[in-house]
């Protein structure tokens, strides 16, 4: 069964249509790189998804449940693309990472020292327990992203989504960030989707590929998307240098012959 | 007269219970109001209670009571319109603020124009309050302070980020309409405080004092009660002492707090 079963999906800002009847499916344990460009409809479809926008037509479901039922929250790790907290918001860094265990509690939800012990062990794990006593929009773009991380993994959520993850981080940082990530997905049967519009950043750690430029390009594993004619006509004279990122096991014929001509 | 001479009277203490714990409700509400940047939302509805009070003393009704509705109505409106994304929500607070004076305005002209009990909302008149606005005020602090309690984490996940609130199972729309409705009942009920012309420097102005010296959300909100509880009863003071409006006066020593505030944030809590 897919955990994200998308069908037909379209969606439209003011009368434009940015998303047209794109259908794909993730299953437990996938790591799903979904790329495109710069407004592609990349967020837009991530919103669907997760029910933060309404879709006109089409319909989005997670685990077997319609969006607009789904209440098991908990599954879910949700990492937005920016993080603009109110300024003064007079929350710690520690505060923060600990919001993400709000899914899993009941009424009237507050914190116990078993949710403290969790919060210290996930920030350990994300690199971010020196300053957990910051406040949290006093901390720099990376370290705020690292907070966030550890929101986003604490509950241990069986679908992990990732926003544009790396951007505000160094090059290490982000080896760190998709080392990390690619450990808890093989690990365990977390499928991960990655948002990003740059292959190199998760090019070996993805075994399926969704490329979206307003419609569906490409929905497939890794070696269906070496093989993808599809793939080329949109990539064109950039499909070589996109091969070179997969560091994929599989031979990719696509870069073979792209790099005999 | 000194300050225990002052206690003694007892229209005075009925005057600082509930404008302390009027102080309480607004600085609760401002806090998240003032982070979530509604702030202006206590300016706009208080311009709409403008008529409902006006429409409580042509029908000879009690204004307080008639305005509560009559402005949680009007500051659904504002949500639903804000939420439309056809229409900003600064704009959506000037159309119902304007929308709301208006009304007020011709409502009082078909009344015969401006009386006492009208001008006493518009500048507040802490020292007027009744028994019934004094239970009011203590139910609608004892609901506040329960909502808040209960949806404590619920609120800061919504304040600090909305579509973050969503995905850890925040019911972010019923949220937000508990937090405005019961705005709304608060700016009626902070009226009789410091008038229609002020009641939004209530919520706006302890809550952001406190928010320059608080690090967590907790000593926000303490910080925030305790200065706005201190600025009714300095305020009610100096304005008994000096013969001056209270209302005017309350939110002179909020103004002086706030500053002193920005001063410690700026120099003693530098490193913080």
């Amino acid at each position: 069964m897919n955990i994200i079963e998308v069908k037909d999906l379209s969606f439209a800002y003011n009368g434009e249509e940015v998303l047209k009847n794109i259908s794909f499916g993730v299953k437990r344990g996938d790591f799903t790189g979904l790329l495109g460009p710069n407004g592609s409809g990349k967020t837009t479809l991530i919103k669907l998804v997760l029910g933060l926008l309404k879709a006109e037509n089409g319909s989005v479901k997670l685990f077997g449940q319609d969006i607009s039922r789904f209440k098991d929250w908990s599954k879910i790790g949700y990492l937005e693309q920016k993080a603009t907290p109110p300024k003064l918001m007079p929350l710690t860094a520690f505060d923060v990472a600990r919001l993400g265990l709000l899914s899993t509690k009941k009424m009237p939800r507050i914190f116990n020292a078993e949710d403290n012990r969790l919060t210290n062990e996930i920030m350990a794990q994300t690199k971010c327990l020196d300053y957990k006593d910051k406040l949290f929009s006093e901390l720099s773009g990376g370290q705020q992203q690292r907070v966030l991380l550890a929101r986003t993994l604490i509950n241990k959520p069986s679908l992990i989504i990732l926003d544009e993850p790396s951007t505000a981080l160094d090059s290490s940082s982000r080896e760190n960030l998709f080392e990390m990530i690619s450990e808890i997905n093989k690990g365990s049967d977390t499928a991960v989707l990655v948002i990003t519009h740059d292959i190199a950043d998760i090019g070996k750690y993805v075994n399926n590929f969704i490329i979206l430029d307003k419609e569906l390009i490409f929905c497939g594993d890794k070696r269906e998307f070496c093989r993808s004619k599809k793939v080329t006509d949109y990539f064109g004279p950039y499909t070589p240098h996109l091969m070179d990122h997969l560091h994929s096991e599989d031979s990719c014929p696509f870069k073979e012959s792209h790099e005999h001509h | 007269m000194n300050i225990i001479e002052f206690l003694s009277y007892a229209f005075v203490q009925k005057a600082l219970i509930a404008g302390a714990l009027i102080a309480v409700i607004t600085a609760v509400l401002g806090v998240f109001l003032v982070l979530k940047r509604l702030s202006l939302i206590g300016d706009s509805l208080s311009h709409v209670a403008l008529s409902g009070i006006a429409l409580g003393l042509i029908t000879n009704t009690s204004p307080v009571f008639m305005a509560i509705p009559v402005v949680m109505l009007s500051s659904l409106g504002i949500y639903k319109i804000s939420a439309s994304a056809k229409v900003h929500s600064d704009s959506a607070l000037g159309i119902i603020a304007a929308a709301g004076i208006s009304l007020g305005l011709i409502l009082a002209a078909l009344a015969g124009g401006f009386n006492v009990d009208l001008l006493s909302f518009l500048f507040g008149s802490i020292l007027t309050v009744s028994t019934s606005e004094l239970v009011l005020a203590f139910v609608l602090a004892v609901i506040i302070l329960c909502l808040v309690y209960i949806f404590y984490n619920d609120l800061i996940a919504i304040t600090f980020d909305q579509n973050f609130a969503k995905t850890a199972g925040v019911n972010t729309e019923r949220m937000n309409i508990i937090l405005v409705l019961i705005s709304a009942a608060a700016v009626v009920i902070a009226l009789k405080v410091v008038g229609i012309m002020l009641v939004s420097a209530m919520i706006i102005i302890p809550p952001t004092a406190a928010l320059q010296l608080a690090n967590t959300f907790k000593k926000a909100l303490i910080l925030a009660a305790s200065f706005s509880v201190l600025g009714v009863i300095l305020g009610i003071y100096s304005a008994f002492m000096l013969n001056m409006p209270s209302g005017a006066m309350i939110i002179a020593v909020d103004i002086i707090i706030l500053m002193i505030a920005v001063m410690l944030r700026k120099y003693a809590f530098k490193k913080r």
